[in-house]
């Protein structure tokens, strides 16, 4: 039992240090906050009246708005852990892991407060991109429960992609290849349901979009957004979440936890 | 173990390390009781650091056995690292938070409580002179007070054992003696410490014991004196103005080495004034005339000459070319 509290204790305590960082550290969590926005704007203003044409609306932007919301939360997502990634990278390069090392301390909490302070973030980035959102007209005939279910889909696939993101950090040689290798991951909403819909896309890339996890994540919330029927996407949603999230933990583990025996300082 | 007590703070035995095929630690053995100050001296890359890495946790030996106060390395790492403190050679703060935040980091990871840890935290700040600075960010700090902080975040957690890894090297003169001082303290306070330095005259300043490392094994070990006592006491560096002197002085004093480069001659003695006198009578009355001299006191050097045969020079470990050709490890037990 008090193993369990020190953790959640040590956890906690780690959370705040992360939480401090991302603020002493603005420039960062600003970019990563500020490019789903652009997207948001450049989608809606430059491409959004002809997309809007091709959704079969009349061209006042409003339809494909409604449509995109959900894709560039998923870009929300893939941008904050980017940060994550870099964040992880810059604290194993740094001193203090090894100090923390050789402390009695809950061994994972390190990862958990980057973990959780990623969560924290990422709603956060979430919260922001869907205020901008109402700004320009957004409208959702979600009631209280399908908010609900959309912010808790949202939550667990980012628990999922922080992970790996944490995983790739660990993984990552160097400072710049930990903030490079995620990147891939803001190009998957827009190789999905994102963007357009997977049924305009050519044969062979069309079924990678309709396959690949983002697509379930996008329209299950598009479906709980927007009052379209949301049927098996959200078990694969949670499925692919899941999955990812163990796959990426445990990776993850096994890579801090091997780390030690590296380095022949 | 024998019960913790009575148990010496740091006891390693026949400890190897190897990186791939590089052999970084070969049996090496040491034990500082407690309350007293060890310290392992040796060249960059003689295997300080890698040994301080072992004892505290961070990476495992290849064999031998290890125990801080009682506790086995290998088997209760926790237990170990709930006793000890480490600074290593590298700084080990948290760079984006302030000098305050970083020690109440610590304090909660050492599950202190609020009180208790806040009281700890304006102690140390005051013990290391850091309570002006201590709200400012650190990158307003300088290298002797990260230092310093990196030191107090180490004693937050009051460790019974402290592994301080070259604590002084970077810092100016005055830093240094400020941070002698606060190693002694410690010391009289009854915690052990392992202090890994490339300087003699700390080693001498500071430890009760000395282990010499070299190359991944312990040359020499004892108390500061008896390991002077096996140093020819330092040399005098006879300057020539031509290499006939040179070679006439190197005949007529056959311990010292002579380098035909610099024209200069290595004369083994100690600093005292009748030997430095004996030593110029001999060439006045041989009529060798000597351009100027300078005398060098026991350094890291002469430890190394003594008791392995060879010299260093910056993290090299070269051969002494002269007429003493005794090999590498000769003197080695």
């Amino acid at each position: 039992m008090t193993t369990l509290a020190y953790t959640i204790s040590d956890s906690r305590v780690m959370l705040r240090r992360n939480l401090k960082h991302l603020l002493r550290y603005p420039s960062m969590t600003l970019m990563l906050v500020g490019l789903p926005i652009v997207l948001l704007l450049l989608f809606v203003y430059v491409f959004g009246g002809q997309l809007d044409a091709g959704l079969g609306a009349h061209g006042d932007r409003s339809a494909y708005l409604d449509y995109v919301v959900p894709g560039l939360l998923l870009i929300t997502v893939a941008s904050a852990v980017q940060g994550t990634s870099i964040m992880v990278a810059m604290d194993m390069t740094s001193g203090i892991i090894d100090r923390f090392r050789t402390m009695a301390i809950a061994r994972a909490s390190v990862l958990t407060g980057h973990v959780l302070g990623s969560l924290i973030q990422t709603l956060a980035g979430m919260v922001i991109l869907i205020g901008v959102a109402f700004g320009l007209g957004f409208r959702s005939s979600a009631g209280l429960p399908g908010w609900l279910a959309a912010i808790g889909m949202l939550a667990l696939f980012s628990f999922a992609l922080i992970w790996l993101a944490v995983a790739l950090g660990l993984a990552a040689k160097s400072v710049e290849t930990a903030s490079n290798t995620p990147m891939i991951l803001i190009l998957l909403p827009f190789l999905g349901s994102g963007f357009v819909h997977t049924q305009t896309m050519p044969g062979g890339l069309r079924q990678f979009a309709e396959y690949q996890p983002f697509t379930p994540v996008t329209d299950t919330v598009r479906g709980l957004l927007t009052g379209a029927a949301v049927g098996d996407h959200a078990i694969a949603a949670i499925a692919w979440s899941v999955g990812i999230a163990l796959a990426a933990y445990l990776w993850a583990i096994r890579l801090y936890n091997r780390r030690q025996a590296v380095e022949p300082q | 173990m024998t019960g913790q007590a009575s148990a010496p703070g740091i006891v390693a035995r026949d400890v190897c390390k190897s990186f791939g095929s590089h052999l970084v630690l070969d049996k090496v053995n040491l034990t500082a009781d407690e309350g007293t100050i060890l310290a392992l001296l040796g060249p960059n890359g003689a295997g300080k650091t890698t040994m301080v890495r072992i004892l505290s946790t961070l990476i495992p030996a290849d064999s031998g056995s290890l125990h801080i106060a009682g506790h086995d390395v290998v088997t209760d790492p926790d237990g170990v690292r709930a006793l000890i403190g480490v600074t290593g050679q590298f700084s080990a703060v948290d760079n984006l938070l302030t000098g305050a935040e970083n020690l109440r980091l610590m304090a909660d990871l050492r599950h202190l409580g609020r009180d208790a840890g806040r009281r700890r935290m304006t102690e140390l700040l005051e013990q290391f002179d850091l309570t002006d600075a201590a709200d400012k960010p650190l990158s307003t700090y300088s290298g002797g007070m990260r230092r310093r902080l990196d030191l107090a975040m180490t004693l937050v957690g009051e460790p019974r054992v402290i592994f301080l890894d070259e604590p002084t090297t970077g810092l100016d003169p005055r830093s240094r003696l400020t941070m002698w001082e606060i190693v002694r303290e410690l010391a009289s306070a009854g915690v052990t410490i392992l202090l890994t330095t490339q300087y003699l005259d700390e080693a001498d300043q500071l430890a009760g014991r000395i282990a010499v490392l070299d190359q991944g094994r312990i040359v020499a070990e004892g108390t500061p004196a008896e390991l002077k006592s096996r140093i020819p006491g330092g040399h005098i560096r006879l300057h020539f103005a031509g290499p006939d002197l040179l070679r006439s002085a190197a005949g007529l004093l056959p311990a010292a080495a002579p380098d035909p480069d610099q024209l200069v001659l290595q004369v083994p003695a100690d600093s005292t004034v009748n030997s430095l006198r004996e030593l110029l009578d001999e060439l006045h009355k041989a009529r060798i005339a000597i351009e100027r001299l300078s005398i060098h006191t026991p350094d890291l050097d002469d430890v190394f000459f003594a008791v392995t045969g060879s010299h260093v020079t910056g993290s090299h470990v070269t051969g002494r070319p002269d007429e003493n050709p005794a090999p590498q490890g000769a003197a080695q037990r």
